[in-house]
């Protein structure tokens, strides 16, 4: 197969349910997460947290806490490198707070002793003493004129003239005419929209082994979706040549983006500079969630104009984000994505990004489309129950489709929109009858997708088995994947392929295992570097026929003479060449690095049916299908799990999940009891359909699955309860207290 | 510091631990066997789970020195040598984890299920593994690998 080739069918590996190779050490409680490390001399650290959720730093004395026996340091902002400019400066504020603490659970010390438990009585000796600010955490308390500034100067200069200083950045996009796309309408509806930040809520707390010399190496160990940008920014942050620290990602247990930024790592380093100790550092589950990466709260307005026939003329929405105490809010996600499955003559999207006194938001699956499709896809609802037209014909008249201008500016490539709304269109679960108090409700979703900077490196071995080293942390079956698309190459059984996520010092850079990247990127690159070593197999075998290497084909583990020289030579195994390698020419290695581009957007549509207790205001989720274009599955059994876990994590978004702040700024549902994801006893089984329409821009036609699956389900749901209840639920979560909220006021007034 | 004599996996085991230590923090820094995970240290997510005496507890809820005389069973103690137990072949077959942080507290808590009740309906099955959180998969392949081994074990009895 030539190098640049596409390859859609005659599949021997790939697409096959194989065994996870990680399987039997996960099972078996032999595989080493993040808290699972030991070093000899190891230190245990524990952090001191602010519990003011704004307040100036006026004095930290630690002279208590280092009396302590068993303490052995003590590290605060003044042991971090200084100088630092934009975004680095950001995520240093964030790890180890400066002048002010600017939430909840923001990190002002950090303590390094010999047990975890004199860590922990340490920390809570460190005596801080505060000037307490005035705070604010609502997004739209936070652009009011009268809201505390959070900090002075962070805005840029997209924002328009006149904006309260917490705004930091304003994104606009679209086309047309939208006053006069409203005007050819039939029906506007005009709505507006609020959804409560929720946490990724992996169940690994970060955690992290570090060992730094006054020499300036060091060596980590984390669980990290990303370590060379964990390398990159805890080396910024250390005053560290990049070079001289080595990362190793730990196996991780979940991320959904949420361990794409650096927390602890940086404070585990300065602690074992400052100790000459080895230092862990775990974070419990409170600290994972008062100071870790929830998502963006959010204050939406949506406008949508349609004719009597279901045509949308126009559509318009702003998009408010709180994204914590620094800028970085996804609105120009939430924004692009919004309108995105829609091909629409008129459209305009308008985005805030605007800080408050939380904890820096962090990706978390689709970063910012879910809230988007929530708002946008409940008023298309609306629209279609006043004109009483079927929501899925409705979505189908006006899908995206190839050709289509993006609503916010590229010309859509080949995409499988329509392909599920035609396939949840033919689904019995569509068609099925309904219970007393259920409601039906579905939805479609748009994530742009990813390719990014990828290294993979496949080494052959003497007995023709190949290793292949990659650099994008496996956080869900990853490594089954990519040795699938090897052994396809190669024409090797699955299982003679061993794959490793390579540390920083041993591949070129990687960036972070997100926007559903991996299969896509590091799959181009794996078949890629699998074609590389195949050709040189090929010139091999060249040489020992001595014909021409263009003579050489590869098929089934082979090299076989083709064209003029076809039959004359027998084909020759890939252990053959292998075993002759060091005398043919040394070793055979392919790779392959480069920032892949085609990554192909991904569309889903979603089913649900809910049933609302309208005594209670609880709703219960008694059936769901996920469809979802996934371009060419790899390992289907992963591909089905992506949808699945995306629509149990959309579930608890809706009706569940969410950050509650009280008057003094304090998060007050900081553990697992009080911040409910959903357990197995609330979900039904969830049934999925993988669509395959190929991406031009993979070898296989792969499109990234994490994401998209995350993006219907809230306004599914949402337009299942409201089908149910009898009325529109526009804030989440739905939780039974704002579901019965929701039916007294239309008791009230009608 | 207590000194703690008990059983793990069958293994006569002993060790210091702090008063105010856990169960878990003990199995895991004191005896190596980091099998059992803290996700929350509060009871609320199971990555934690064990059998003490049979029983089927979260080890961040029980102090390490309650582990006196007692017989704990822990993921590392399912396979027989080389050979995995059913539930683990079958949660590898039906791709039943992705990141794996839970997988072992709900091996640990559905072999216990199984061993009192061999025959459960699905809902049982969930209501059971209601205390183990799993973020990842939205429970619908750990549900099938639990039922399908739950079948094939009455197959072969
Ligand atoms: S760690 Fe014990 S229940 Fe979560
Ligand atoms: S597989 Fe990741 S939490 Fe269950």
């Amino acid at each position: 197969m030539a190098f640049d080739e596409t390859k859609t069918e005659d599949f021997k590996v790939v697409g096959q349910r194989v065994k996870r190779p990680d399987g039997v050490d996960k099972v078996t409680g032999k595989a080493k997460f993040g808290a699972d490390a030991v070093a000899p001399g190891m230190l245990f650290a524990a952090i001191v947290r602010s519990p003011h959720a704004h307040a100036r730093i006026v004095k930290i004395d630690t002279s208590k806490a280092e009396a302590l026996s068993g303490v052995k340091g003590i590290v605060t902002r003044a042991d971090f490198a200084t100088g630092l400019t934009g975004g680095d400066l950001d995520v240093l504020e964030n790890v180890m707070a400066g002048e002010k603490a600017l939430y909840d659970g923001h990190a002002v010390a950090a303590v390094a002793a010999t047990s975890q438990l004199v860590a922990r009585d340490a920390a809570k000796l460190v005596e801080v003493e505060y000037e307490v600010l005035p705070h604010v955490t609502d997004v739209d308390k936070a652009m009011a004129s009268d809201a505390p500034v959070i900090r002075e100067g962070a805005a840029d200069q997209s924002v328009p003239e006149g904006m309260h200083p917490n705004v930091v950045r304003y994104h606009e996009s679209g086309h047309g005419d939208i006053e006069a796309g409203f005007a050819e309408a039939d029906l506007v509806v005009e709505d507006s929209f609020k959804t409560e930040a929720t946490h990724q809520g992996y169940i690994e707390p970060h955690a992290c082994l570090a060992q730094l010399g006054g020499d300036n190496k060091g060596e980590l160990w984390c669980c990290t979706q990303g370590h060379w940008n964990v390398q990159k920014l805890c080396a910024a942050m250390l005053g560290l040549e990049t070079s001289q620290l080595r990362v190793t990602a730990s196996e991780i247990g979940g991320g959904f983006g949420g361990k794409t930024a650096v927390f602890i790592e940086p404070v585990a380093l300065a602690l074992s500079r400052k100790t000459n100790r080895p230092v862990k550092l775990v974070m419990s589950r409170s600290e994972v969630f008062r100071a870790t990466g929830p998502t963006a709260s959010t204050s939406m307005d949506i406008k949508i104009g349609m004719k009597k026939d279901g045509t949308i003329t126009a559509g318009q929405g702003t998009f408010r984000l709180q994204g914590g105490a620094f800028p970085g809010a996804p609105m120009e996600f939430t924004a692009m994505c919004a309108f995105a499955p829609y091909n629409l003559q008129n459209v305009k999207q308008v985005g805030y990004d605007v800080m408050a006194n939380r904890p820096k938001q962090a990706a978390y699956r689709a970063p910012g489309s879910p809230m988007a499709a929530f708002a946008v896809e409940s008023v298309i609802d609306e629209l279609c129950k006043k004109l009483g037209l079927d929501p899925i014909e409705v979505r189908l008249k006006n899908a995206s489709k190839q050709g289509t201008k993006a609503s916010f500016g590229p010309t859509w490539d080949r995409i499988g929109l329509v392909e599920t709304l035609e396939a949840a269109q033919s689904h019995p679960h569509y068609s099925a009858p309904l219970k007393e108090g259920q409601g039906r409700g579905i939805s479609c979703g748009f994530w742009f997708n990813h390719g990014g900077e990828t290294s993979v490196t496949l080494a052959l071995s003497e007995d023709g088995t190949a290793q292949l080293s990659v650099g994008t942390p496996d956080i869900g079956g990853s490594r089954a994947s990519m040795a699938q698309m090897a052994a396809e190459e190669l024409g090797i059984p699955y299982e003679n392929i061993r794959t490793t996520i390579a540390d920083t010092a041993t591949l070129g850079y990687n960036e972070v295992s997100h926007g559903s990247r991996v299969t896509y990127a590091s799959g181009l690159a794996t078949i890629k570097a699998a074609r590389a070593a195949v050709k040189i197999l090929c010139a091999r075998a060249a040489a020992k026929w001595g014909i021409d290497e263009d003579a050489v084909v590869w098929e089934n583990g082979c090299a076989k003479p083709s064209g003029p020289n076809a039959g004359e030579f027998d084909p020759l195994p890939i252990e053959k060449l292998t075993r002759s390698m060091g005398r043919t020419g040394g070793p055979i290695v392919g790779h392959f690095e480069a920032t892949p581009e085609g990554a192909g957007v991904s569309f889903a549509t979603h089913i649900v049916d809910a049933e609302v207790d309208k005594e209670t205001g609880q709703t219960k989720v008694v059936r769901y299908t996920v469809v979802q274009d996934a371009g060419k599955a790899i390992n289907p059994a992963y591909v089905e799990g992506q949808f699945q876990g995306g629509a149990a994590q959309g579930i608890g978004w809706a009706l569940n999940e969410e950050y509650i702040y009280g008057e003094d700024g304090r998060l007050q549902n900081s553990v697992f009891l009080d911040y409910r994801i959903p357990v197995a006893s609330d979900l039904p089984m969830i049934d999925t359909v993988i669509v395959e329409v190929p991406n031009p821009g993979h070898p296989y036609g792969v499109r990234g699955v994490g994401e998209t699956s995350i993006c219907p389900p809230l306004a599914a749901i949402a337009n299942a309860v409201s089908n149910a209840a009898g009325v529109r639920l526009k804030e989440l979560p739905m939780s039974p207290p704002r579901i019965l909220a929701a039916l007294e006021d239309q008791a009230n007034n009608g | 510091m207590i000194h703690v004599n008990t059983k793990v996996n069958g293994d006569d085991v002993e060790f210091l631990c702090d008063p105010r230590e856990t169960l878990l923090d003990a199995l895991r820094d004191k005896l190596g066997l980091t099998g059992a995970k803290e996700g929350c240290g509060t009871g609320d997510c199971g990555a934690c789970s064990v059998t003490m005496d049979g029983r089927l507890v979260c080890s961040c809820l029980v102090l390490g020195a309650e582990a006196e005389g007692k017989e704990i069973a822990t993921v590392e103690g399912m396979a027989e040598g080389e050979n995995l137990h059913i539930l683990q072949e079958k949660f590898i077959e039906h791709a039943a984890l992705q990141c794996g942080i839970c997988t072992p507290g709900i091996l640990v808590a559905t072999k216990n299920l199984l061993e009192k009740h061999p025959e459960p309906t699905e809902t049982q099955v969930r209501y059971w593994l209601a205390g183990n959180l799993c973020r990842c998969t939205g429970y619908d392949k750990i549900i099938r690998a639990v039922m399908e081994t739950a079948a094939d074990l009455r197959k072969a009895s």
